[in-house]
């Protein structure tokens, strides 16, 4: 068996591996690096599969937390694990926007799970998972009922600021002058949206798109990012386990070389 | 007792210091001490023997010793904005406190020499010395090269006819003549010493380089501070002496470290994490053996005369050129360095730098097909960069190169 560990900024994943590559558990929590969210997601990736730790022949660990984490065989990069995920969900798939809790990056694959090239988002929240945390606290709503709020509105709030904390404040003063609710939350997506597609031009977008990511699970999100980019766009069943998939069968690869 | 000859690093150590040391006596003298651009004709001031000092060369030091996020700190109090270069910040703040905790400090000036080949900026941050102290500034305009052959002559001209100007002001102001001869002999050495840095970081187009390309920017000082005098011609010559000996013997940059991979570094160093980002650099294997960052001060010219030595500091500036002229010589480094990858750092106190960056990797990607990755980060703003970010780049980049490496040997 082969395990996929991913430490993100804002969440943990985990998958298992048996030998022909198929998912035996894909586990995902909301508790990112420096908490214990990695051991309370390992134990149900175990506890699902009925294994221990000692079936486990090779694992790698990839994400924010690579570094600090000791128990695995291999640490690789999140970006060529979430290439590696991705291709092997979407044989077709030639680009990955995969926005998490402090990264948005964009990566262009060559068609064999490789890295052909890629771009990441710079040392801001712009444009990432915080910056919709923080658009859904001022709502005061959960971050996945964004969604729903802004497929009600017909128009969306024009955020302008590109900072997190300036963007909050924007949008504090605009509720106060009465814009409404779903226009906010469709604005907040909006700029997300722009943001990544932003990057993403940077290096040349190919058929077939891929999203990934905790923010792949915000359905608007995603239309907002096809209607900005023009191209249809494929999630995967558990778009925040892919970094975590790659890691897996970077493991399986590792152990048969 | 035979006499230990002195490595050219404990040289170059002692030479980065007595720039310093020199300048801080002169001015205990009573004599006047200069302030100057990075890439200024330093060749006037060694003439007139008029003790120079670099601010950028300072600050970098600054920012090496963890030094600098106070001085911008007191720049900003003053008003001065975060987006503005921080080797400007640095000096505007060391301009008010006039003192560091550290055996190196920066005499104050009592005149300016201000070049603008390497940005606008200087001419702004030197402007705004002249008039804070109220001292006189010497100026080389350098027309920027939108043709790709380079400066016109009328531009030529143009420049020429300014540094008679600066010559009759040099003497105005310490009341002695401009000896030509003298300026004639200076101009020599500094070619001469252009020379031997030129051959001596060429040294890293062998595989495996001894040389580590961080002593490109370690080295670099000299070339900046010290260029019209024998010692640094001589330190070059030595220093490419010793080196081209290891690569007789086949050493590579480290004793505990294989060199796996070989990089250019894409602007200038991140100062204030120099220490970790070599680390960083070494734990990979990854040796940075070119930069565009030392290969500006590539002044070199084939007369001892003020034409062609001005034609220089316009020409062999890459800040002073269109992309064309730098493109071209990252593609001619991908060959003679043997590049597996380039690095390319997102500076953000160099704008003229960074403008360049997406449109230079662009074309080397579609033309070498070698890999590489962009790194946000700062020249001395210490706030500016994440360690997390620029590792994780970084590994994605080994994994690229490697994937390379891996696709050829299958090919063969």
């Amino acid at each position: 068996m082969f395990l996929g560990i991913d430490i993100g900024s804002s969440s943990s994943k985990a998958v298992l591996l048996d030998e022909e590559k198929r998912v035996l558990a894909e586990e995902a929590l909301n508790l990112g690096t420096g908490s214990n969210g990695i051991s309370q997601v390992l134990e149900q990736v175990y506890s699902k599969t009925g294994r221990t730790p000692k079936d486990i022949l090779y694992s790698v660990v990839t994400g924010y937390g690579r570094n600090v984490y000791k128990g695995a065989d291999a640490q690789v990069t999140e970006i060529s694990c979430h290439a590696k995920g991705v291709t092997h969900l979407f044989g077709e798939a030639r680009t990955v926007i995969d926005i998490g809790g402090q990264d948005a990056k964009v990566i262009r694959l060559d068609g064999e799970g490789n890295v052909a090239d890629f771009v990441m988002n710079d040392k801001c929240a712009a444009g990432t998972g915080r910056f919709l945390e923080v658009m859904a606290r001022v709502l005061n709503c959960d971050i996945y009922r964004l969604s729903d709020l802004a497929a009600k509105s017909l128009r969306g709030t024009q955020i302008s600021s590109v900072c997190t904390v300036f963007a909050e404040a924007e949008v504090i003063s605009q509720l106060s002058l009465g814009s409404k609710v779903e226009d906010v939350a469709k604005g907040a997506l909006q700029s997300v949206a722009k943001r990544v597609c932003g990057q993403a031009r940077r290096i040349q977008v190919a058929p077939q798109v891929v999203m990934t990511g905790g923010v792949a699970l915000i359905p608007e999100a995603v239309h907002m990012v096809e209607k900005e980019l023009g191209e249809e766009i494929a999630v995967p069943g558990s778009p925040q386990t892919v970094g975590a998939l790659g890691a897996a069968l970077f493991a399986w690869e590792k152990y048969h070389r | 007792m035979e006499e230990v000859k002195k490595t050219s690093k404990q040289i170059m150590n002692e030479m980065t210091r007595d720039v310093y040391v020199r300048a801080a006596e002169a001015k205990k003298a009573g004599k006047p001490v200069c302030w100057a651009t990075g890439i200024a004709p330093q060749e006037l001031m060694t003439t007139m023997e008029i003790d120079t000092v670099y601010p950028e060369n300072f600050g970098a030091a600054m920012g090496a010793k963890h030094l600098s996020g106070p001085l911008i700190e007191v720049a900003e109090e003053q008003g001065y904005s975060n987006d503005i270069c921080s080797y400007a910040r640095n000096n505007f703040g060391y301009v008010d406190v006039k003192h560091v905790d550290d055996p190196v400090n920066l005499p104050m000036p009592d005149m300016l020499l201000c070049c603008g080949n390497s940005c606008n900026t200087v001419i702004k941050w030197y402007e705004n010395l002249a008039k804070e102290m109220n001292i006189p500034m010497l100026f080389l305009d350098t027309p920027y090269n939108y043709m790709d052959e380079g400066a016109s002559e009328h531009q030529i001209r143009f420049m020429e006819e300014q540094v008679y100007y600066m010559i009759s002001q040099l003497e105005e102001i310490t009341g002695r003549k401009f000896d030509y001869d003298r300026f004639k002999e200076v101009m020599e050495i500094s070619m001469q010493t252009g020379e031997w840095w030129l051959k001596a970081i060429g040294v890293a187009k062998h595989k495996p380089s001894p040389i580590s390309g961080f002593d490109l920017f370690n080295y670099m000082g000299i070339m900046v501070c010290d260029r019209g005098r024998p010692e640094a011609r001589d330190l070059f010559k030595q220093w490419y002496e010793e080196s081209m000996e290891k690569v007789a013997r086949g050493e590579g940059p480290w004793k505990d470290q294989e060199e796996k991979y070989r990089i250019l570094w894409d602007g200038i160093a991140c100062w204030p994490q120099l220490n970790l980002t070599y680390r960083t650099l070494k734990k990979y294997g990854i040796n940075m053996v070119a930069s565009n960052y030392p290969r500006l001060w590539m002044i070199t010219y084939d007369s001892p005369t003020i034409a062609s030595m001005v034609r220089a500091y316009s020409e062999n500036v890459g800040a002073n050129r269109e992309i064309p002229f730098e493109l071209n010589a990252y593609l001619k480094d991908t060959e003679t360095y043997h590049l597996d990858g380039l690095i390319y750092h997102s500076n953000r106190s160099c704008k003229p730098m960074d403008f360049k960056q997406y449109a230079i990797r662009k074309v080397v990607i579609e033309k070498t097909g070698l890999p590489s990755v962009i790194f946000d980060g700062d020249q001395t703003d210490p706030r500016v960069f994440s360690e997390a970010q620029f590792e994780t780049r970084l590994q994605a980049l080994v994994e690229l190169m490697e994937k390379r490496k891996e696709g050829r040997k299958e090919d063969e």
